[in-house]
C-alpha cells in the first residue's frame, strides 16, 4: 500500500473506492482478539493504523514516540469522544477526535504538533466502520497540520462499549508571549465570537432516531489552529480564548466568567444564528445558546483592539461571520447577562443536563 | 423566520411599552395561562417593559407541571416492564415522581424513548409488532388532536400493541377554579393562544361574563404578549370584561372544527387531579369506551399510588398565581432544577424553572 | 401544549383526509407533517405546527394587525397630544 504523504493524495483517495485494508471477507467485524496484543492486533496496526497516519515516529513501532522540541512553552491536553451517532452530516467521531484536541491546544495559544490516540472498540463493530473513522482522522490530521505519533487499541465485550470510544491527547507549542487564560481577562475587554452557533448540535439532532428532519446543516467541526495562530501572530492583545463545545456559547461564557470573577454582558441581536439552525431550534424548543458547536470560539481582547481583531478573524474563512458580541464588566463577578432582542436583560446560566426536545 | 422574527422587533416592543405606560392608571394583576407564554416572558424579559402598576402572574398552563405524581409513578412502572417501549415528549423525562424520574428508569435499563410526535410512537408500534409501545399522552387541548389522531390511526390500521397513558387537562375549568378561589387576585387573563387555535374561544365568553374579567386570546412572541397585555389593560381601565382575540393570525372564534370533531370522537371529559392544586371536576380528557383498548392504565393494570408533595413545595400556590417563585423560601436553595421539590421547577415551562434560569440573582452557590 | 411553529407547506401527499400529510419548511428545515386538520391548506400556505400536526393556518393579512394596531395607537397618541 502506498504511503499517503500529502493532503491532495488523501483527498483524491477518498473520492475513489478506497478499500478497507483488512480483508473484510475474513474479518468483517472487530473481534476481542483484535485487542489482545497478538496477531490480529498486529494486523490492525500494520494494515490500518500505520499506513494512514504514516510518520517516522509511528513507523518506529516503539512503545512511545520520541522527539525533540524547541525550547518553548508547551501546552498539553486530552479529551475523549463518545458521540452517537458515529457519523453525522459534516463529520464523524474521528474528525471530532482530532479537531477537538487540536482546538483545545489552540485555545491555550498553542500550535498542535503531535497527537496520541487511544481506541476502545466494541466487539462486533463493523471493520468497515473503523476504517472510515481512521480515514477521517487521517484527513483531519493532515488538514490540521498535526501528526498522530502514538496510539493504543483495546477491544471490550459486546455490549460494554458504544461502537467506538476515542481518546486523543495533544502537545502543542505556544508561540506567542501573551498569557492566554481566563485570569487574563480584564474589565472593559471586548468579547468576540468567531461565527454562527448551533450547527453541530442540530446536525446531530437531524439524524437522531425519532427526531429526523431534512436539513442541509452540517456540523461546523473544523480545526481552529490556523485562525487562532493568525490572530495571535497579528500582535493583538488576546487575553482569553475558549472553543465552544457541548453546552454551547452559554456554558463557555459562564465557565470563564466564574473563573475570571467578572461580569459578561452580551447582546442577543449580535449573536449570529443561521436560519436553518433557528428553524430546528424553534421546532424542538431549543435555545441556540446551549446547542453544541465544534468549530467556533470566543476571544477576549483589549477594547482598543476589538475592531482590528474582528477584521483579523473575518479575513480567515472560518471567521467570516465573526462578531463582537459583548463586553466585560467588573460588577457582579461570575455573572453572564444578555440584552434580549427586545431590549430587556436576562441572566445566562448553565443548564443542568442536555436540552431535551419539548412540546410545551 | 417568517411569522416569528417580526414579532421580536425591538422598536415595536418599545412602542407597545410606551403605549401601555400611557393607558395604565391603576394597578392591575393579569395572569398568562400558558407555560409557553411564561417562558417567552421571562426569556425575552417582556415584564421589564411593563409599567410597574401591571403585575403578571403565571398560570397553571404547564401540562407537565400539573401531571399528578401518581401518574408519573404509573408511567415509570410501565416503562420498567421488560417488553415495553415507553415513548414520551422530552418535557416529561425529568419530572420527578416520588423519588425518581423517567430518565432514571432509562438509566436502569428501561426502554424509554423521546419522540417528537405521537405518530412517531405509532410508527414504532407498527415497526415492532412484538413489543408493547406506550405513549405518554400529556398536554392541554393543543396536543389532543395529535393524540386523538394517533389512536384513530391505530384503530383504523388495527395496531394492537399500541396504547396511551393519558394525562390531558383542559384550560377553562382551571381558569374557573382560579377565579372561584377566595384567594384569587387575578383581574384579567391572557388566554393560551395555541389551545384556542384548536378549541376556539367561545368557552371563555361565559367565564368573562360570570366573573367580570377580560380575557384576551394571546400568542407567544414578545409583541403578541405585549399587545395582549395592552388589550387587557385597556379593557380593565375601561371597565369592560370581554373576550378579545390578539392572536388573530392563527386563531378563529370557532377554532379548528375537524380537530374538535376527532377529539370528541376519541376522548371524553373526565375529572382530573392537578399536581399541586388538587382535583378539578370536568377538567381532563380520557379515552372513550370505544377506544378503551388503547388505554395503557387498564392494559397494564398498574397499581394505584398516592403521593404527597414535599411539604415545603408551594407549586400549587405558584400555579394559581398566588405566589411567585422567588417568594418561596426553598427557591434556589433547597429547590433547584438539579434537585426539584415540585414540578414547577422541573419543566422548563414551570414558573420556578423559568425564574431560576433567567432571573435568579447569582448566589455563587456552586 | 404551547410550542407551535409556523412553517410553509412545500408539498402535499395523500388524498385520504385523515392520512393527508406534507412537507413543511421551517426556515430551511423540512419535516413531514400531518395536514388532516387543515383540509383547506394548499402548497405555499403557512400553517401552525405542533407535535407533527398542522393545527391552524396562518392568515397572512391578519398577521399584520399587530403592527396595524401599533400604527393606529401611534396616530391616536399624536392626536391626544395635540389636543
Amino acid at each position: 500500500m502506498r504511503l499517503i504523504t500529502n493532503i491532495e493524495d488523501q483527498k483524491t483517495m477518498t473520492g475513489n473506492a478506497f478499500v478497507c485494508p483488512i480483508p473484510l471477507e475474513q474479518y468483517p467485524n472487530v473481534l476481542l482478539a483484535h485487542g489482545g496484543g497478538g496477531k490480529l492486533t498486529h494486523q490492525l496496526i500494520e494494515k490500518m493504523f500505520l499506513p494512514e497516519f504514516s510518520n517516522s515516529m509511528l513507523g518506529a513501532r516503539h512503545d512511545g514516540a520520541v522527539f525533540d522540541l524547541p525550547a518553548s512553552k508547551l501546552a498539553f491536553t486530552t479529551d475523549s469522544y463518545v458521540v452517537q451517532p458515529l457519523f453525522f452530516p459534516g463529520g464523524d467521531i474521528g474528525t471530532l477526535a482530532v479537531n477537538g484536541t487540536v482546538n483545545d491546544l489552540a485555545m491555550c495559544g498553542a500550535r498542535a504538533l503531535y497527537l496520541s490516540a487511544g481506541f476502545i472498540l466494541e466487539e462486533g463493530l463493523a471493520m468497515d466502520t473503523l476504517w472510515r473513522v481512521i480515514r477521517s482522522m487521517a484527513l483531519a490530521a493532515a488538514e490540521a497540520g498535526v501528526q498522530l505519533v502514538t496510539g493504543d487499541t483495546k477491544v471490550v465485550d459486546r455490549g460494554k462499549g458504544d461502537g467506538v470510544f476515542i481518546n486523543t491527547a495533544g502537545i502543542g507549542l505556544i508561540e506567542s508571549k501573551a498569557a492566554v487564560s481566563p485570569s487574563s481577562v480584564q474589565p472593559g475587554d471586548a468579547i468576540l465570537l468567531s461565527g454562527d452557533i448551533g450547527r453541530h448540535g442540530i446536525a446531530i439532532m437531524a439524524v437522531r432516531q425519532g427526531l429526523e428532519f431534512e436539513s442541509t446543516i452540517a456540523s461546523d467541526c473544523a480545526p481552529l489552529s490556523g485562525i487562532v495562530m493568525s490572530l495571535l501572530a497579528s500582535g493583538i492583545a488576546v487575553h482569553c480564548l475558549r472553543d465552544l463545545t457541548r453546552g454551547g456559547l452559554a456554558s463557555a461564557l459562564v465557565e470563564i466568567a466564574e473563573t475570571a470573577r467578572l461580569h459578561f454582558e452580551i447582546e442577543e441581536a449580535a449573536i449570529p444564528v443561521i436560519e436553518e439552525v433557528q428553524g430546528a431550534c424553534e421546532i424542538l424548543g431549543f435555545d441556540p445558546l446551549y446547542v453544541a458547536n465544534e468549530g467556533r470560539f470566543v476571544a477576549f481582547v483589549a477594547p482598543r483592539e476589538a475592531e482590528r481583531a474582528l477584521e483579523q478573524l473575518r479575513a480567515h474563512p472560518l471567521g467570516a461571520q465573526a462578531r463582537i458580541i459583548g463586553t466585560v464588566r467588573d460588577d457582579n463577578p461570575g455573572l453572564v447577562t444578555m440584552r434580549s432582542r427586545i431590549g430587556a436583560t436576562r441572566i445566562v446560566d448553565m443548564i443542568s443536563g442536555e436540552q431535551l426536545p419539548r412540546i410545551c | 423566520m417568517r411569522f416569528i422574527d417580526e414579532y421580536r422587533d425591538e422598536r415595536a416592543a418599545r412602542h407597545y411599552s410606551h403605549a401601555l405606560g400611557r393607558i395604565t392608571r391603576k394597578p392591575w394583576t393579569i395572569m398568562e395561562v400558558c407555560g409557553g407564554q411564561t417562558h417567552s416572558i421571562v426569556k425575552f424579559g417582556v415584564d421589564e417593559l411593563l409599567p410597574p402598576a401591571v403585575t403578571l402572574v403565571h398560570g397553571p398552563g404547564c401540562p407537565v407541571c400539573v401531571t399528578p405524581v401518581e401518574l408519573i409513578e404509573k408511567a415509570m412502572e410501565i416503562a420498567s416492564l421488560p417488553n415495553v417501549m415507553f415513548c414520551s415528549f422530552g418535557d416529561m423525562l425529568r419530572v420527578p415522581g416520588i423519588s425518581r424520574d423517567l430518565l432514571a428508569v432509562k438509566a436502569d435499563g428501561g426502554d424509554v424513548r423521546i419522540v417528537y410526535s405521537p405518530l412517531d410512537a405509532l410508527r414504532l408500534a407498527m415497526d415492532n409488532p412484538e413489543r408493547e409501545v406506550v405513549f405518554f399522552a400529556v398536554g392541554f387541548e393543543t396536543t389532543a388532536p395529535a393524540n386523538a389522531m394517533a389512536v384513530f390511526q391505530a384503530s383504523q390500521r388495527g395496531v394492537h400493541n399500541f396504547s396511551l397513558l393519558v394525562s390531558h387537562v383542559l384550560v377553562p375549568p382551571a381558569m374557573e377554579a382560579i377565579l372561584s378561589s377566595p384567594e384569587n387576585r387575578v383581574q384579567g387573563f391572557l388566554a393560551a393562544g395555541h389551545v384556542c387555535a384548536v378549541m376556539g374561544y367561545t368557552e371563555y365568553e361565559p367565564i368573562a361574563l360570570k366573573h367580570h374579567v377580560p380575557i384576551v386570546v394571546t400568542g407567544f412572541e414578545p409583541l403578541d404578549i405585549l399587545q395582549g397585555i395592552y388589550m387587557c389593560v385597556r379593557q380593565l381601565e375601561q371597565g369592560r370584561a370581554e373576550v378579545e382575540n390578539q392572536y388573530s393570525r392563527s386563531v378563529r372564534r370557532e377554532g379548528n372544527l375537524p380537530a374538535q370533531k376527532l377529539i370528541r370522537q376519541i376522548f371524553r371529559v373526565v375529572p382530573r387531579k392537578w399536581r399541586g392544586v388538587g382535583e378539578i371536576p370536568q377538567s381532563g380528557l380520557g379515552l372513550q369506551e370505544a377506544y378503551a383498548e388503547f388505554d395503557a392504565e387498564t392494559r397494564f393494570g398498574v397499581a394505584h399510588h398516592t403521593a404527597d408533595e414535599p411539604e415545603e413545595c408551594i407549586s400549587g400556590l405558584i400555579l394559581q398565581g398566588i405566589k411567585k417563585p422567588h417568594e418561596c423560601p426553598a427557591f434556589g436553595a433547597r429547590c433547584t432544577p438539579e434537585h426539584p421539590l415540585g414540578a414547577t421547577m422541573v419543566s422548563s415551562e414551570g414558573a420556578c424553572a423559568a425564574y431560576y434560569q433567567y432571573r435568579r440573582p447569582k448566589n455563587h452557590d456552586r | 401544549m404551547c410550542l407551535a411553529v409556523p412553517g410553509k407547506i412545500v408539498s402535499i401527499e395523500g388524498t385520504d383526509p385523515i392520512f393527508r400529510c406534507g412537507k413543511v419548511n421551517f426556515g430551511g428545515i423540512v419535516k413531514q407533517i400531518n395536514l388532516a386538520y387543515v383540509p383547506e391548506a394548499k402548497i405555499g400556505d403557512y400553517v401552525l405546527v405542533h407535535v407533527g400536526f398542522a393545527i391552524s393556518t396562518v392568515d397572512e393579512a391578519e398577521a399584520q394587525q399587530v403592527f396595524e394596531y401599533l400604527r393606529q395607537m401611534g396616530e391616536l397618541a399624536e392626536l391626544e397630544e395635540k389636543q
